[in-house]
């Protein structure tokens, strides 16, 4: 498998992407069998698991949001070696994945697409949506990322560039969203209840201060 | 609150919050919950066929001491109920587990991973 001679700076290149444990494929298996049998479906048990959007996995990216936020320092860390960064949190990848941290700013919103394959960070960022897997969403994202925001009730001015950003297997991105006015008093802990699931991939804002509780 | 109490309840030493939600490790984990759910839903079974199914796989001797490998033994117990049940075979359940294996290892980068993607079928 390794016969290749002459990418000498590139590692890896054997290695799958997509990887099913042997857990992983049974529970497929399972809902393949159980889907033929017409004893389940497929989009009631999407919604089912929707409903646990917040209980699956560490949402680890949520800390280093609101880490940003509160140290400068941190940020430009972030910034500059999204990976390192994350990784001193001591959150990595299962695949050793290098993530990208890009930060909305008052002129640039960011959007992240991507997430068919088994790639998507989701111990960093939690679940992804359904609907964000499906791929309607990824090509209408490219084409026309004003019109998929505002049917997620994000309206963003048109003097706001948006950035839209589509994960490699190499590298995945993680959306800083803009801290929200009036959290000066909060901590970290408080900040990161503000950090949705759909704000670090650009498809919702933080909450508001008055949002939290 | 939630909805799901009476599977919680026949569910010995499923991971919850707080809040006494379930929580999970890993996306496939809250699929495999969720279908048990809905085939409870659908009277596919009982709850009591499914703790016994649950408790047998929970106490086989080789646990992970620290119960990582809790819906290791979940599946594993959905898997017995519906062969059981005669919904499907053993055979049948590993053939389409290896396939989904190799339909992932076939599947490229950004493209969705589905089981026509098994070179083998």
């Amino acid at each position: 498998m390794t016969s290749h001679s002459d990418d000498g700076d590139h590692h890896d290149h054997d290695h799958h992407d997509n990887h099913f444990s042997a857990v992983q494929a049974r529970v497929k298996a399972l809902e393949t069998v159980l889907t033929q049998k017409g004893l389940i479906d497929p989009a009631a048990i999407d919604a089912i698991v929707d409903t646990y959007e917040t209980k699956i996995g560490p949402r680890n990216g949520a800390r280093v949001v609101a880490k940003a936020w509160s140290e400068p320092d941190f940020a430009g860390w972030l910034r500059s070696d999204a990976t390192a960064a994350i990784a001193s949190l001591g959150y990595t990848g299962r695949q050793g994945e290098h993530m990208r941290a890009v930060f909305n700013t008052p002129e640039t919103h960011n959007l992240v697409v991507c997430t068919l394959c088994s790639c998507y960070p989701w111990s960093v960022l939690g679940l992804p949506p359904v609907w964000y897997k499906a791929p309607p969403y990824r090509s209408r994202a490219v084409i026309d990322p004003r019109g998929v925001l505002d049917e997620f009730g994000v309206t963003l001015p048109d003097t706001k560039k948006i950035r839209v950003w589509d994960s490699t297997a190499e590298l995945r991105y993680i959306v800083i969203p803009e801290r929200p006015f009036g959290t000066e008093s909060l901590d970290q802990q408080a900040l990161a209840d503000l950090v949705t699931r759909d704000s670090m991939i650009g498809t919702g804002l933080a909450k508001s201060a008055g949002e939290a509780r | 609150m939630n909805a799901f109490e009476p599977l919680l309840a026949g569910s010995p030493g499923l991971p919850k919050s707080n809040e006494g939600d379930p929580v999970f490790a890993e996306p496939w984990q809250a699929e495999a919950f969720a279908m048990t759910v809905r085939l409870h839903e659908k009277g596919v079974f009982s709850w009591s066929e499914w703790a016994e199914a649950l408790s047998h796989e929970l106490y086989k001797p080789g646990r992970k001491a620290d119960a990582s490998d809790y819906f290791d033994c979940w599946v594993a117990a959905l898997s017995r109920l519906v062969t059981e049940l005669s919904i499907t075979s053993w055979d049948h359940l590993d053939h389409l587990t290896q396939s989904w294996q190799r339909a992932a290892e076939a599947t490229p980068h950004g493209k969705p991973i589905l089981l026509e993607n098994d070179p083998q079928r």
